[in-house]
């Protein structure tokens, strides 16, 4: 079917093919990289326990748990929603996982169930959004009320302090000197990485978040693929407030408040279009790292606690105009 | 009509709560035929196509393509049995590439191990091949949303084209376009003939139908009210015909 359609090339402009480095990390990647290397000047200068192996298990350690729930995070906003239960999903599967170990449950069913009860959650926001298509900023919203509040009623407002060794040695214990919970993060990461760019999955994320009319005219059944991105957000929550939980010990009610905050800010920083349709996971990861070595060295070099939240609160304003900026001029080109 | 109209309709008729958008309506479109339609705002020429794309249910009538009854719940059934269509605003993915927007909802993937995985490479191909029998100068890796107005049209061309359909609709394609870029068009729509692709060509502009169309039908109100065949006439009097029929007197 060799047809002559060559009257309309003059439709078209030549591509600009060229592939860099430059391009695979994009603005935002870059910019992260600067910070990150700045990071490392500054603090390793400053303070003499920054470049230690123990500091940077512990940077590790401290940036697995938002880090683990951002990878749903950063699906969910791709696909243009949100997710703000995932605070509370955290705190109640964590706390269903320490209730069920504490009453004699092995670990593994303990995070089973954990992992199921986000599943389940999310797969409610999912139904609420994709299918009676509520707004996700008040489904998940009314969400995060209803599973705190859950969370409450399971521990009956106390602590659940857990003994079980098992259970506790897979916040503790390391692979190679690789705290078990960073594998399980770099793990997650890498293979949600992975699976983006060659699954329907990956694809209609962006689609969707892209053009959520065009992907529903084209076939693509919006609905469902909605209920699965918020039942995976759900899921990676309750996997962070499960490793929350075998790290410190012990469940509480109020754990986590304010996670997914942390989240939005790593996958905002990221680069991650809060319009949807732009994202990468990779940057994401990026900001989680520069997130936590910031926290890590502000606390080395002596600044109080309370100025902590003031920064990151700069760091995400910063992020956001940088963003901005940066859209408004591609627009004008 | 022919002996085998590829799409034939019978009292077809569509209401939006007690609003009447279609009323009756009995057409046809013949093998390798363009039909054009041109009628004013709300006079139902969108809410036509969209009904055969899938997008809408008919509330009365039947819908008969190549010869058997059809009915479509939804746009992948109208798709598979050969019915594309090119909507106004193109409905393509601005954060997607090329190749992603061709195979939107049809990509092709393979099953390896646990799970099905898209067949990047494949489509990367196909489609790069598909934008350049149209003779569009686009890379299949370029993202839509970086495109100018024209190549937006040659990729949605392209994803209409993709699966060799054998009706194609064309909600106001000319819409967004610029001049020159009208006339390329047109003269695609009059390739998909040569490869014999059957086309409802809807516009505002009736030079464009003149241009490009076998046989045009003006709608009004929801009806149709006249039809013409450019070829019968001349042009002067084709205007002045489509000029008293969108004006409401009755020509039929």
């Amino acid at each position: 079917m060799k047809t002559n359609f060559s009257i309309v090339k003059k439709f078209s402009r030549t591509s600009d093919g060229t592939r860099t480095i430059k391009k695979f990390l994009g603005p935002t990647g870059l910019g992260l990289l600067g910070a990150l290397i700045i990071e490392l000047i500054i603090f390793s200068n400053v303070s003499p326990y920054f470049l230690n192996a123990t500091n940077f298990s512990n940077i590790g350690r401290a940036m697995v748990i938002i880090g683990i729930g951002s990878v749903g995070a950063t699906i969910v906003i791709i696909s243009g929603g949100f997710d703000l239960s995932v605070g509370s999903v955290m705190a109640a599967s964590g706390m269903l996982a320490a209730f069920l170990v504490n009453q004699g449950q092995s670990t593994v069913i303990g995070a089973m169930l954990a992992l199921t009860l986000g599943c389940i959650i999310g797969l409610l926001n999912g139904f609420v959004i994709g299918y009676l298509r509520i707004n996700p900023l008040i489904a998940t919203l009314a969400m995060l009320s209803i599973v705190r509040g859950l969370a409450y009623i399971i521990s009956g407002g106390n602590a659940e302090v857990i003994s079980n060794p098992a259970f506790l040695s897979i916040g503790t214990d390391s692979l190679f000197g690789i705290p078990l919970t960073v594998l399980v993060f770099v793990i997650l990461f890498l293979s949600v990485g992975f699976i983006m760019p060659r699954t329907h999955f990956g694809r209609y994320v962006y689609a969707i978040g892209s053009n959520s009319r065009a992907a529903r005219l084209a076939g693509i059944l919006v609905n469902r693929w909605t209920l699965i991105f918020y039942t995976f957000s759900g899921t990676t929550a309750a996997l962070a407030g499960f490793i929350t939980v075998t790290r410190t010990g012990q469940a509480e009610p109020s754990a986590n408040i304010g996670a997914e905050l942390d989240m939005i800010t790593a996958v905002i920083l990221g680069g991650t279009s809060l319009s949807g349709g732009k994202g990468r996971l990779f940057g994401t990861f990026l900001a989680i790292v520069v997130l936590a070595i910031l926290a890590n060295g502000l606390v080395l070099i002596g600044v109080p606690s309370y100025w902590q939240l003031p920064v990151k609160g700069c760091v995400l304003m910063g992020a956001i105009i940088w963003g901005e900026l940066h859209n408004a001029s591609r627009d004008r080109t | 009509m022919t002996e085998n109209p590829i799409l034939r309709t019978a009292n077809l008729s569509k209401n939006f709560g007690s609003v009447s958008v279609l009323n009756s309506i009995d057409f046809h479109v013949d093998p390798n035929e363009s039909l054009g339609l041109i009628g004013d705002n709300g006079a139902g020429k969108s809410t036509l196509v969209k009904i055969l794309a899938g997008v809408y249910a008919p509330s009365g009538g039947e819908i008969f393509f190549n010869g058997a009854p059809v009915t479509f719940r939804n746009p992948q059934d109208a798709r598979a049995a050969g019915i594309e269509i090119i909507y106004q605003d193109l409905a393509l993915c601005n954060d997607l590439d090329a190749a992603s927007n061709i195979f939107l909802g049809r990509e092709t993937s393979r099953k390896i191990g646990i799970g099905r995985w898209l067949d990047r490479n494949g489509m990367m191909q196909e489609a790069r091949a598909a934008l350049a029998e149209l003779g569009a100068d686009i890379a299949p890796d370029q993202l839509v949303g970086s495109m100018s107005g024209g190549q937006r049209q040659l990729v949605s061309v392209a994803r209409a084209l993709q699966f060799s359909p054998k009706l194609l609709l064309m909600d106001e394609p000319t819409a967004a376009l610029s001049n020159t870029k009208i006339h390329l068009l047109l003269d695609l729509v009059k390739n998909l003939k040569k490869k014999g692709i059957s086309v409802i060509f809807i516009s505002h502009r009736f030079t464009d139908l003149i241009a490009v169309c076998d046989r045009i039908i003006a709608m009004r109100e929801g009806e149709i009210r006249a039809e013409i065949r450019p070829a019968d006439s001349k042009i002067s009097d084709l205007m002045s015909i489509m000029q008293r029929a969108l004006s409401g007197e009755e020509i039929l």
